[in-house]
């Protein structure tokens, strides 16, 4: 075995690592064989954006302890930067790929500004405070967003801020040629669907690797101390906001990633798309999932992004079918009597659990 | 030499506080505390706080239940910003510094409610106490570059080297909130040290432990002073272990500094055995 | 200044509504200390009532809102039960969570009885109010919202500061063990508090909806949310707080909305919230509580 792998932290790394590749060539060749429903086919690059959502969430829940309930708000900055990354570099750069790595990487970039500037007054706060000050945040980028209007001709790009609400596309001038790409409350359309399976297949790998080499790096054991215990981990010399902050900006470059990953899947999205519910969603992966168990966000949020796709002939009731499904797990994963009993009756899903919250 | 008070730009010079040990006297003290003091709603909570502290004395903190004992730690530390008063650490003003700013200065402690990191393993513990040390940036530790291999390589020696002070290295891959009491105060100390400090400050390290359990522990105090050459203060109740190991001894009550001397003068003054006592017409 | 005056009277009114959800939620977060976010859902489900009952059964107004107290009474200790009582010793998150799922089911379920599209919901309250006052905006729903908030207040303050119930709310909000000792019973303590929040968001739910008459499962999640943001706002587990801060939100809202901008009036107003935990970690009439080293 060689030597990295003794560790017995890196070895579970790689198995994750290992599952995620088989998961994608065993879709991947359920596909080319027309083994996957269509409404699923049609959810492959969605579900990989929301893994990369919870992945990243689960760094600042899970990893770092701070509850943020706005994460959405850095998928909509990275899924609108995207879009018009992509957009307006139709013709300057023709390949698909190319452009694609682009836009999340424009999409990153500008989440991960939008984290920092958000993360200096969040992170002075902690508990339910700061959970309802990125609540605020979420609602803020929203309304931000559906302010905008932007536009794309042979001049460059156009931006409008439609504060009255009296603004339209027509006000931003566009000459013979251009084109709009985000209509204000409308929100983007006529997105050229350049994201691909496959290149939401890497995006995971990406948000993995990064995630997991900086949990087990000294910047994250820095983040695990300032969750277990904040004052012991200043006595022993560590800024809890610089490690706090890093947590947080590293996540919402992810999330910006995956938001240009999502936004340039769907020809057409609306500005309310990110709103409160979707950081809820993301946020019921994360612990369902397992805090912290990165592997578990992956299963959560690909369950729980079909299973609703998969209760459709339940129709009226499916929501709340979930809704009940989700209080149910809650209250048997989390109260002792029912905890107790599990575990006299299946003894090893005991184990399973000690491993799960020793991972983080 | 004339030692002076900074305080508000002014320069105030104060007297002598306190004496060190004979071997120490010609090195510059590590601490200097010049009237500390901090106020909780209008109550000094600590008044006229002033001690010096020698390169590698081991210096104790004693006094009744309320007296004020932790509070000093929290001021030395800057948990609390004091109310007044001023702290040189190694000749270092630290005022207006945070923390974790003063402990990268030279102060490290333990702390009376054990404060580990329970959901990591003991080495790990260890490693976010050389976090400082044993340095390599954010982005070298995510991509895994030589220098993230190179350092953790040396982080996991030293982390071993440290733990094999209380004979710890087979516990390494053991989960810290796991172990036993007296483990974990052991392992709060390596945590400790691992910051390289050139004060170490020990709140309580005795609390529960067994009485051969404290005579290693005070055979280990002694040995890490002169293992690191650096001082060591502690707040101890078991007046055995203090009388025994501390070369000067300082005692509070009600905030207040009510005797400073070696462990034969404490036991003899008048004033500590009232406070600890009451006064014999009361009694 | 006519103008002026009559957003301040709009800020005030819908403040007023803002207040007593606030009232109701900080009463239930500095017992169970956790956010509520299915208490939004419970003030649509009072406005749901309150609706069947005026137009399918045609009783009258008051009856109405006694019936919607009743269920929404009812339900909130169905759902502290159910839902919260088996989670009392899990982590905050577990309790998070499953106010969500609570939240979920409440507007699904409405969804089912009572269709997604909007019902107009008549204002329960309509009586002559004198020129001069209706000059500024001032009408019979703002009068009555305004002294129901102040009413309702001064009950509270009463009931916790007087009360052997309430002053057991108080004991075991502080520390539910101690509590526990000195012979209170926590659990049904915990009921009853939820019992009142509810209380309050079913005559919040039916002032709501006099004020925007459009009624469907959603409408309670923003009010909801806005309501908890003035409870943080004054410092959250405060009454005064609560009240102050509800007022101080609509009276943002409404300006905002009236200068600024329409669309961004909910950023400007969680951007104060932002600034004033910024100043002050505790809210306005909070008490700060450093953790003990």
């Amino acid at each position: 075995m060689p030597n990295f792998l003794k560790n017995k932290k890196t070895r579970r790394d790689f198995v994750t690592y290992g599952l995620v590749v088989l998961a994608f060539v065993a879709v991947s060749l359920m596909q080319a064989n027309h083994m996957i429903p269509r409404m699923i086919v049609g959810q492959l690059v969605p579900i990989c954006a929301y893994i990369v959502m919870a992945i990243s969430l689960n760094l600042v829940v899970g990893v770092a302890g701070d509850l943020s309930l706005g994460h959405a708000g850095f998928m909509s900055v990275g899924a609108y930067t995207g879009i018009v990354a992509a957009t307006s570099l139709a013709e300057a750069v023709p390949n698909d790929a190319v452009r694609l790595v682009i836009a999340l990487l424009a999409g990153a970039a500008s989440a991960a500004l939008a984290g920092f500037l958000v993360g200096i007054p969040v992170l002075r706060l902690s508990g339910d405070y700061l959970a309802i000050v990125t609540l605020a945040f979420g609602e803020i980028i929203k309304e931000i967003v559906t302010c905008l209007i932007v536009g794309v001709d042979e001049r460059g790009l156009h931006v409008l801020f439609n504060l009255t609400g009296k603004l339209t596309v027509d006000d931003l001038g566009l000459a013979e040629g251009g084109a709009a790409i985000i209509k204000g409350a409308q929100g983007a359309s006529g997105t050229e669907t350049i994201s691909t399976f496959f290149a939401g297949f890497l995006l995971v790998m990406v948000a993995l690797v990064i995630v997991l080499n900086l949990v087990r790096s000294r910047a994250g054991r820095a983040i695990l101390a300032v969750r277990d215990n904040r004052i012991a981990a200043e006595s022993v010399g560590i800024s809890t906001t610089k490690y706090r902050m890093i947590a947080f900006v590293v996540s919402a470059a992810l999330a910006g990633a995956a938001g240009a990953l999502f936004g340039n899947g769907f020809s057409q999205l609306s500005a309310t798309k990110f709103d409160f519910n979707t950081s809820i969603l993301i946020l019921v992966f994360v612990v369902l999932g397992g805090l912290g168990n990165m592997r578990g966000s992956i299963v959560a949020a690909t369950v729980l992004t079909i299973l609703p796709e998969a209760l459709r002939q339940f129709s009226d009731y499916r929501m709340l079918v979930y809704a009940i499904v989700l209080i149910l797990v809650m209250i048997c994963s989390n109260n002792p009597t029912i905890k107790g009993f599990v575990a006299r009756v299946l003894p090893r899903r005991r184990s399973n659990e000690e491993e799960v919250s020793a991972d983080a | 030499m004339p030692k002076f008070e900074f305080e508000r730009g002014k320069m105030v010079p104060v007297p002598s506080h306190s004496i060190v040990p004979e071997r120490d006297v010609d090195s510059a003290p590590v601490l200097e505390a010049l009237h500390l003091g901090i106020d909780f709603g209008g109550l000094k909570a600590v008044d006229d706080f002033n001690l010096t502290i020698g390169k590698t004395e081991i210096a104790g903190l004693i006094g009744p239940n309320g007296a004020g004992k932790t509070t000093v730690f929290n001021l030395l530390t800057k948990v609390y910003a004091p109310t007044r008063g001023t702290i040189l650490l190694n000749g270092n003003d630290t005022s207006g510094k945070t923390v974790s700013q003063v402990n990268r200065m030279g102060i490290a402690r333990t702390f009376q409610n054990i404060r580990l990191f329970n959901t990591m393993t003991v080495e790990e513990n260890v490693k976010v106490g050389l976090h400082n040390t044993k340095a390599y940036s954010t982005l070298s530790g995510i991509l895994r570059a030589p220098s993230y291999w190179r350092r953790e390589a040396e982080a996991h020696d030293r982390a071993l080297e440290l733990l094999s002070i209380f004979d710890m290295q087979d516990l390494a891959n053991h989960q810290a909130g796991s172990l036993p009491y007296g483990a974990q105060r052991r392992l709060e100390i390596v945590r400790a040290l691992a910051t390289n400090p050139s004060l170490l400050l020990l709140d309580e390290p005795a609390a529960g432990m067994n009485p051969s359990e404290t005579a290693e522990l005070m055979e280990n105090i002694v040995k890490i002073r002169d293992t690191f050459n650096i001082a060591i203060m502690l707040i101890e109740h078991d007046m055995n272990l203090v009388m025994n190991i501390c070369e000067g001894i300082c005692v509070l009550n009600f905030g207040k500094v009510i005797a400073k001397g070696t462990a034969e003068e404490i036991q003899n003054n008048e004033t500590v055995i009232e406070a600890y006592l009451g006064k014999q017409k009361e009694a | 200044m006519t103008v002026f005056l009559q957003y301040l009277v709009n800020g005030l009114s819908m403040g007023s509504v803002y207040a007593i959800i606030a009232l109701g939620y900080t009463m239930v977060y500095g017992i169970a200390k956790m956010l509520n976010f299915a208490h939004g859902d419970v003030i649509m489900i009072g406005a749901y009532i309150s609706f069947c009952v005026t137009s399918y059964l045609g009783l009258p107004a008051i009856v109405s809102v006694v019936a919607a107290v009743a269920v929404c009474t009812a339900l909130g200790i169905l759902i502290e039960g159910f839902a919260y009582k088996p989670l009392r010793q899990a982590g905050p998150l577990a309790v998070l969570i499953t106010a969500i799922g609570v939240s979920y089911f409440l507007q699904n379920a409405a969804q089912l009885i009572w269709g997604a599209t909007p019902k107009n919901f008549t204002s329960i309250v309509s009586f002559p109010v004198p020129d001069f006052l209706r000059a500024y905006n001032v009408s019979a729903v703002s009068l009555v919202t305004v002294v129901a908030c102040l009413v309702i207040m001064a009950g509270l303050m009463w009931f916790t500061g007087k009360t052997k119930m309430g002053k057991a709310m108080r004991a075991v909000s502080e520390d539910k063990a101690a509590a526990q000792l000195m012979g209170i019973n926590v659990n049904r303590t915990i009921s009853m508090t939820f019992a009142i929040g509810s209380a309050l968001a079913a005559i919040a739910g039916v002032l709501l909806c006099s004020y925007s008459p459009v009624l469907q499962p959603t409408t309670g999640s923003m009010p909801g949310i806005k309501a908890f943001t003035a409870a943080v706002f004054g410092g959250i587990g405060s009454i005064p707080g609560a009240f102050v801060g509800g007022i101080l939100l609509g009276i943002i809202e409404a300006m905002a909305q009236a200068y600024i901008s329409t669309s961004l009036a909910n950023s400007i107003v969680f951007a104060v919230l932002i600034v004033v935990l910024l100043v002050k970690p505790a809210g306005l009439f909070g008490r700060y509580v450093p953790e003990k080293v």
